[in-house]
Order: C-alpha cells, then structure tokens, then sequence
C-alpha cells in the first residue's frame, strides 16, 4: 500500500511539472507586471500554433522552428502587448487588468485561427520540442517500472531550470528589485530613478517568452492543438499559484507538484469506475483551486487577522489620477432624464413593430435570443456594475435556471413560467451559497473562485441526471397564457422584451437606491463606509444573490426559446466570459448597455457572415470579374464571420481602461456634454452676452476628450 | 463615579516582532474633549484602529457605554455611537458631498432595504435631508453641497469626513489629525466647530492631533504616545508642561 502510494506520487509528478510551469509562468507575469494575466494561455497557443505551423506545415527543423516559436514570437508578443496595451494600463485598477486580459483571451487565439487558416484543417499531433518519436517511452531510473514518454522529458527539465531562474532573478538581482518596484508604484518608482517604461516592456517580454515555452511544450500532450485546451489546463494550474499566494515562485513549484501527485494518487485509489472518481477527478484541480481561495478566508477568520480594509490598489501616487468620470444621472438635469426616458420608450416601440412586422423569422430569432441574453446580462450590470463583485460564472447560474425550469416542467408538469421563476430563485439560492465567501476576496481572487466553480459545474455537475439530464439536452415547451400561444416568436418577443423591462426597472430602482448608495460607499471607500455603520459583506451579498437570480431567470427564458436547455450550445463557461467582456466594455452599471450587448452577440456575427458571403454572390454572378479584384474578393471565407465578430469582442475590452464607465455611458456623456454646452451659448446670445463667471458656473462638469 | 463612556483597558498590538502598543490604557467621559499626542509613528492610529475593529489588538479590552466591544465589526461598533475620521481622507468617489451625509443618515437609521428599492420608496426623507442640510451649514459646506467629493480641496475633504461621522450622531467622536491639509484659518474653524458640536451635542471627542495649540485650546485632558508606550496622561496644562513629555515630543520651548 505504501509502496503504491509512492509509485503514484511518482507518476503524478510529470504532470506536476506541467502544472507548474504553467502556473510559475503566471505568477512571473503577475509579479512583472501586476496584471492576472488570463490570457497567458492564448500567448501560450500563439507559439504553439507557430511551432505548429513551422514543423508541420513547412516541415523546418527543430531549431529554427522552436527558435521562431519561442524566442522571437514570444518576446515579440511581450512587446506588442506592453508597448500597445498594457503600458496605458499600470496604473489601472486591477478589475481593468482582468477585463483587458479577458478581452485578449478571447480575441488571440480567433486572430491566430484566422491568420493561420486553422478554422479549416484540424491540427493533429502537435510536434514534440525534441527529435523523437511521440511513442517513445522512456525508463527512468533503469530497470524500474517508472516511464516517461516523450512529452514529458522537455517538460520537466524546462519547469526546473525556469523555476531556479526566476528565483535567482527575484532574489538576487536588481532588475529583479525593480520590477517589483515598478508593480508597486511605477511613478514612484520613476520618481527613484526607475525607467518603469524599459523594465515593464522586459517583464512583458520575459513572461512571453515563457508563455511561449510553456505553449511549445504543452500543446504534445493533447492530440490535436485547441486554444480552449490551454485555458482549461491553465485555470488548472490556478491552484498552484494561489497555493503560492500568486507570488512566491518555489511555493507555486510545489504546488504545482503537489497537485499533479494528488491527481495521480487519486487515479490510483479510487476504483476506477466508481461515481466518486468520474465526478472528482476531472475537476479535482478546480475543486482545489476553489478550497484554497475559500481556505484563506477561513484561517483569516481562525487567526483573528486583520481585515484589509484598504483599496486594492496600494500605489501610494494613487491620489495623482484624475477623478473618475461623473456618473450621467448627476450630471443630467432632471427635464433632460425624462426626455431621454420617451426617447428611449419611442425606440423601443419603433424596434419593436419593426422586428413584429418587418423582420424575417430567422432575424427575429436573433433578436429574441440576444434579449434572452440581454437578461442574462443584466445579471452583470447587477453584479460587477452595482455590487462591484466580479463574477466569471453568471452562464453557469443561467444554466441552472435552464437546467432547473427543464427538470420541473418535466418532472412536475407546472407552467413554464412559474418553473422560470422558480427555478430563478435556485439559481439565487446557489448564488447565495458561493456568495457568502466570494464578496469578502479581492478582485482577483474572485474571479479565480467563480471560474473554478464555473469549471466544476460544467465537468462534475453538469453530466449528473437530476441536474443537466445527462446527454441528450432536455426539453422545455413554450409558456401558454390562456388564449396567448407564446409559440409563436413575435409573442415570445414580446414576452422577453416584457421581462427585460421588469428586471431593467428592479436594477435601476436597486443601483440608485440604498443598497446602490451602500454599494458605492463601499466602492469609494471600504473602511469609510463601514465607520458609518454599513455591513461591508451584506449589501454586496444582496447583489450577488439578485443577480444570481436575475441570470437563472434569462437562462430560463433562453431555454423557453429554444425549446430546450442546451448547455454546450448556450450556456458554457467561455460563453460568460465573452458576455461580460461585452457587458463591461459597454457599460457595466448601464442597463442599455446590457440588452444592446446581448442583441449584438447573436446579431453581429450574422452581419458579418452576410458581408463575407457578399463577394462570393457577386462573384458567381459576376463571373468576368478578373485580375485583383477577384484575387481580393476571393479572399474573405463566409465562415469569418464568428471568429472576426470575437476578436472585435474582444479588442472592444481595451477601451475599459481608458473609460471605465464604458462606451455607451461614455458617448452618452459626451453629447449630454454637447447639448449643455449648445444650450448654454443659446442662452447667452439670447441675453445679448454674458460675463466670464456664468460661463464657468455653466460649463459641463467634466472634461469630455474627443 | 459612573463608567467612562470609553473604558480601553491594556491594548497590546503586535506587527511582525515590533511592539506597536504595550498595554496602552485610555478612558473617555461623556461630553469630554480627550486629545492623544505623540510623534510620528507612536502608534496613535494603530491604537485608533484597534479601538475601532479595523485591526484585532493581541491584548487588552475596549468597553464602550458599558459593552465589551470585542470581536464587534466595525459597522456594529459605528452603530454603537463611535464614529471617526481618517488620517489618510477616505471619500467615497462619485459621490456629492450632501450624498455623504445623506448615505451616512440612512445607515444609522437602517431605513432602507431590497424591498424599499424595488418599491422605489428609498428616497430621502425629509427628516435626513433636514439633518444634512443642517450639517452643510454648521460645517460652512453648503457651497460644495453638489460638488464630487473628489473634486475638493484636501482640507475641505476632511471636513467633509467630520460631517458625514457627525451625521452617525456619534457620542463618541474619532478625530485622526483633523487639522492636518488645514491652513491656520481653516484650523481655527475647525476648533470652533469641535468645542461647538461637544458643547451643544454633548458628543465626546478623541482627537490625534499634531498641532499643539489647537490641542491645547480644545483638550481637557491629554494622552501621550511614544513608541507604542503611554509615557503621560491627565490634565492638558499638566501634561503640557511634563518634562518627559517635552523630551518625547514637544522639544524645548514649545507648548506653553
């Protein structure tokens, strides 16, 4: 027994080694440039695709190819990044870090997909980093029963000599000193003498490289090369950095080792088909990953530590920014609101007969689908927008409002409404339960607890019969009102655009009234808003459980329309990461904001499809066309349209950090700004010219960059 | 002679090895101005803290109004009648300033919830924004009523601190270095408004000051910090004028 215990600890130490090279790699970028950079794995996919592409596809030799793949894509990659992105970013919140890196998640791995032709051909076996055959195994010691196979070898070597570098590099050298001063406080540290620019770009570059090394030597140890892989072995690995409180690099080592032991030991033990070991071992990392991050809470509480009750960013040259935008409801007259209120009523109803009588059946699916979504939504308006808690599971709580209005339709026969409202309630319930430990962690730390329980969900929970129904995605009927048959989509419509009314109201009544207050103190000031006396846990849990809600009850009204609760076509979890990409670049406290993302998800990528289908129609009614103009037209595939509408997705998070009220509250102040600004002069030619003070007294109260 | 309203008994907090405060000793009465001095770093916001439930002290005992306050959190401490201000200014961004005061209203009242949000019956009352109103005007801040807080001054946001604690309706008030960011009129407004609020509220007032004079205009008794230690304690003329406390802090030929 014993004896076997070692022997799996033994096995499990490979995979170990791969954890921990990932999960090192993280935590050097986290350390060099203060961003939990998520899209780590998608650098990670770019130079394994490169490599790929090199080795395979143009068949050249091990060196040049890993040479390209690792030590000029990567750093290229770093430099880009930093010299485009992130060097606009040091001194963001770390809300704005994780949204651009989402934002970067999404859209890399579609640009390389595209740019490389991947969406056509499936990459099979990923080539190995040395001259050897993928079959080979190795013994090692000789003559024991311990084998490797030829995956592994580069790996652990790899995760050794990177682990020692960075130790050394941390602790002994300057340059080391001063990336961890330039996280700390770039202006200070430049006030010091630091060029932050030069050792933020050489913390870019470096963690790329080794995102580039990890892609290279990870991608073999699946049999085909796909982005998503990456992701999910990353968040795997998120144990191991958090085991390392994201910053100590032999810490996370271990880690790293100890989870890949702790997977091989329970592979050993566990009977094989037991329904302990198919439910607990696919997810046991995220599981962990879940324990310790709730783990730290719990020994905080034990130990009686102190609270931090300071803002998240620690910079002491904070107080230098300037002052965040003002929201629109102060800067906006009260005539002004209510005029923009019929305006956006008249809209409404405008849209609404156009998709009753105009739009075809297929677009009016889009369109009630996007408001399903646009509910879903709302549910991160609530969340992130008023309760300032980032969630990256809101479509797992859509799900179980699906999968709960699925199951008690089914099981009880009730309305189907009643089950959506019901179920909704579940979701709350959950929502509650995952709350009660996720508002007390930092921004980072929740996103990491969410994500993992997203995973968990869709791997352990997800298959179960009394919760997903197994394989076959269960059915759910169309509600049926008395007389109205909501069959029909123009009911349904009008069903949804019903409920996202009744929930948009709720979120505005919520944001602007006390618990919205509440919130916004503890937003301002944690410590202050608890020395009046408001609980920090408990308004924060109100959100997170009414959102909870609000996202079962889309997931239930998405179910309805499709007439089933189909998690792997709507509700996976990189859907929800995609979705709040949207929500947040948009306008997380907008509830505007909100439906016009969730119609834009289904729409856009259908116009997109419609525009690069365009030049094939011509061209096959048009076909004289010759020279460059067909070379061009023969270009776009009508299959882009997907991909293209992704990393625009994606790239749209980069504005968050330049307007973190986001686009549509942005464009929204800015010509209120406009307006004021017209009315004014109106006013002051109408009394014939007036003195410099009114003009002050009157101009818009914030400044409005072009 | 009854219980004081601040009975701090023994407070010990330790941070990595270094003794921030050994067994530091204080008690305030009702109505009473009570000043606690020190040189930087003696510990007087660390004690501040662990007075307040933002650090857990390793020893010691806070009662306040007769109640052990251990393991309270701080928002059931502020409920209790102690508020405080802060030495680094900590506003709430994207707030007006009658919002402050406003927000800091209906959390002493807890006249507000889900349910009155949904209904949309989380308006102000008129009785808190009688109460605001009034507070803009004893604090002269009716001119930035509508301003954002972050757009004001460091001095006016101070103020700004006092008012929304005042709106608590503490009886005990936490005053960490209020006249700190203040020029020397703003300074003596402030005293004026101090001995006003204990004079007509009653509150009773803890105040970590670095400005002697106004401690020596506004204190009736004071505290001395140095090095996490209480070197000195009692009357304000008394303490001083105490040779130890000279040494400590003030220097020669200061403080009288």
């Amino acid at each position: 027994m014993v004896g076997d215990f070692f022997e799996y600890a033994l096995r499990g130490l490979p995979f170990g080694c791969v954890f921990a090279l990932l999960a090192v790699g993280l935590v050097l970028n986290y350390k060099t440039s203060g961003v939990f950079n998520l899209a780590f794995s998608a650098q990670a996919y770019v130079s394994a695709a490169v490599f790929f592409l090199t080795r395979k596809e143009w068949k050249w030799d091990l060196i040049p190819a890993a040479f390209v793949a690792i030590l000029v894509v990567g750093p290229l990659m770093g430099f880009i990044l930093d010299r485009v992105l992130y060097r606009y970013l040091r001194t963001a919140t770390p809300l704005a870090k994780l949204i651009t890196s989402l934002g970067l998640l999404i859209a890399i791995p579609e640009i390389v997909k595209l740019v490389f032709g991947f969406g056509s051909k499936p990459q099979n076996n990923p080539p190995l980093l040395w001259n050897v055959k993928r079959s080979d195994q190795f013994i090692w010691p000789a003559n024991s029963r311990f084998s490797l196979d030829a995956a592994q070898i580069p790996t652990i070597l790899a995760t050794v000599v990177i682990v020692i570098a960075m130790f050394v590099l941390f602790r002994y050298s300057a340059l080391g000193l001063r990336m961890r001063a330039v996280v700390e406080s770039p202006r200070l540290a430049e006030l010091n003498g630091v060029d932050a620019e030069r050792i933020s770009l050489a913390g870019w570059m470096l963690s790329s490289t080794i995102a580039g090394l990890c892609g290279v030597l990870i991608a073999p140890l699946f049999s085909q090369l796909v982005d998503q892989d990456f992701f999910t072995l990353l968040v795997a690995a998120l144990a191991a950095t958090v085991f390392g409180n994201l910053t100590s690099i032999p810490r996370t080592f271990v880690g790293g080792l100890l989870l890949g032991v702790t997977q091989a030991e329970l592979t050993g033990f566990l009977p094989a088909n037991s329904d302990l070991a198919t439910a607990v071992r696919p997810s046991l990392p995220f599981i962990v990953l879940l324990v310790l991050v709730i783990g730290r809470l719990v020994v905080a509480r034990v130990k009686r530590q102190d609270i931090a009750f300071t803002k998240e960013s620690t910079d002491p040259m904070a107080g230098v920014d300037p002052p965040p935008p003002v929201p629109v409801e102060v800067l906006r007259p009260p005539w002004m609101t209510t005029g923009t209120r019929v305006f956006g009523m008249a809209v409404i109803a405008i849209g609404l007969y156009l998709c009753w009588n105009v739009l075809d059946p297929q677009w009016l699916g889009f369109v009630v689908a996007g408001s399903c979504l646009g509910v879903i939504m709302l549910s991160m308006v609530m969340m992130t927008g008023v309760g300032g808690t980032v969630s990256l599971c809101q479509a797992t709580f859509a799900a179980i409002g699906a999968f709960g209005t699925a199951q008690l339709v089914n099981e009880t026969g009730m309305s189907v409404l009643l089950a959506m409202v019901i179920a909704s309630l579940g979701a709350a319930l959950v929502g509650a339960v995952l709350a009660i430990p996720v508002i007390r962690l930092p921004t980072v730390y929740a996103a990491l607890a969410t994500l993992a329980f997203a995973i968990f969900f869709e791997r352990t929970l997800r298959p179960l019969d009394w919760i997903g129904g197994g394989s076959v995605p269960m059915k759910v009927p169309r509600p049926l009102i008395g007389s109205i048959d909501f069959s029909d989509d123009r009911n349904y419509l009008l069903l949804v655009v019903v409920a996202t009314t009744i929930i948009s109201v709720g979120v505005i009544l919520v944001r602007r009234g006390t618990t919205g207050q509440y919130l916004d103190a503890l937003r301002g000031s944690p410590a202050a808003a608890a020395s009046i006396g408001i609980s920090p846990a408990r308004p924060k849990l109100v959100a997170f459980v009414v959102s909870a809600g609000i996202a079962g009850f889309g997931g239930g009204l998405m179910a309805s329309y499709y007439e089933q609760a189909n998690y792997d076509a709507n509700f996976v979890f990189i859907f929800g990461l995609v979705w709040l990409v949207m929500v947040v670049t948009a306008g997380s406290r907008s509830v505007q904001a909100a439906i016009v993302s969730g119609i834009t998800f289904f729409i856009f990528p259908k116009l997109l499809d419609l525009l690069f289908a365009w030049p094939g129609h011509y061209l096959a009614s048009n076909p004289s066309t010759s020279g460059l103009a067909r070379s061009v037209m023969e270009l776009p595939e009508p299959s882009w349209g997907q991909g293209i509408a992704f990393i625009l997705f994606g790239i749209g998070a980069f504005t968050y950090a330049k307007h973190p009220e986001g686009i549509i509250e942005f464009q929204t102040t800015a010509s209120l700004n406009r307006i004021i600004a017209r009315l004014d002069r109106r006013k002051r030619t109408a009394e014939g010219g007036a003195s410099d003070n009114s003009t002050a007294a009157s101009k818009p109260l914030t400044e409005v960059t072009p | 002679m009854t219980e004081a309203l601040l009975d701090a008994q023994s407070i010990t907090k330790r941070f990595s090895g270094i003794n921030a405060l050994d067994h530091v000793s204080i008690s305030v009465n009702s109505g009473e101005l009570v000043a606690l001095i020190g040189p930087n770093g003696a510990g007087k916001t660390t004690f501040f803290n662990c007075l307040l439930g933002l650090l857990h002290p390793d020893g010691g005992q806070v009662r306040f109004n007769g109640v052990d306050l251990s393991g309270l959190p701080v928002h059931r401490r502020c409920r209790l009648g102690m508020a405080r201000t802060f030495q680094r200014v900590e506003l709430f961004t994207g707030m007006t300033v009658r919002d402050h005061l406003l927000v800091a209203a209906r959390a002493r009242t807890s006249n507000g919830g889900l349910l009155r949000d949904l209904v949309n019956r989380s308006k102000p009352t008129s009785e808190e924004l009688d109460e605001a109103e009034a507070t803009l005007e004893l604090l002269d801040l009716t001119p930035v009523a509508d301003r954002a807080a972050e757009s004001l001054s460091l001095g006016k946001g101070r103020v700004v601190e006092l008012g929304r604690a005042l709106m608590c309706r503490p009886s005990l008030l936490f005053l960490d270095e209020p006249s700190s960011g203040l020029d020397v009129s703003e300074t003596f407004d402030m005293g004026e408004v101090l001995l006003k609020v204990q004079r007509e509220r009653r509150t009773a007032i803890l105040l970590v000051e670095h400005d002697v004079p106004l401690v020596s205009r506004l204190a009736q008794r004071i505290s001395v910090l140095d090095c996490g230690v209480l070197i000195a304690s009692g009357p304000t003329a008394e303490v001083l004028a105490s040779d130890e406390v000279r040494m400590a802090y003030l220097g020669t030929g200061v403080g009288t």
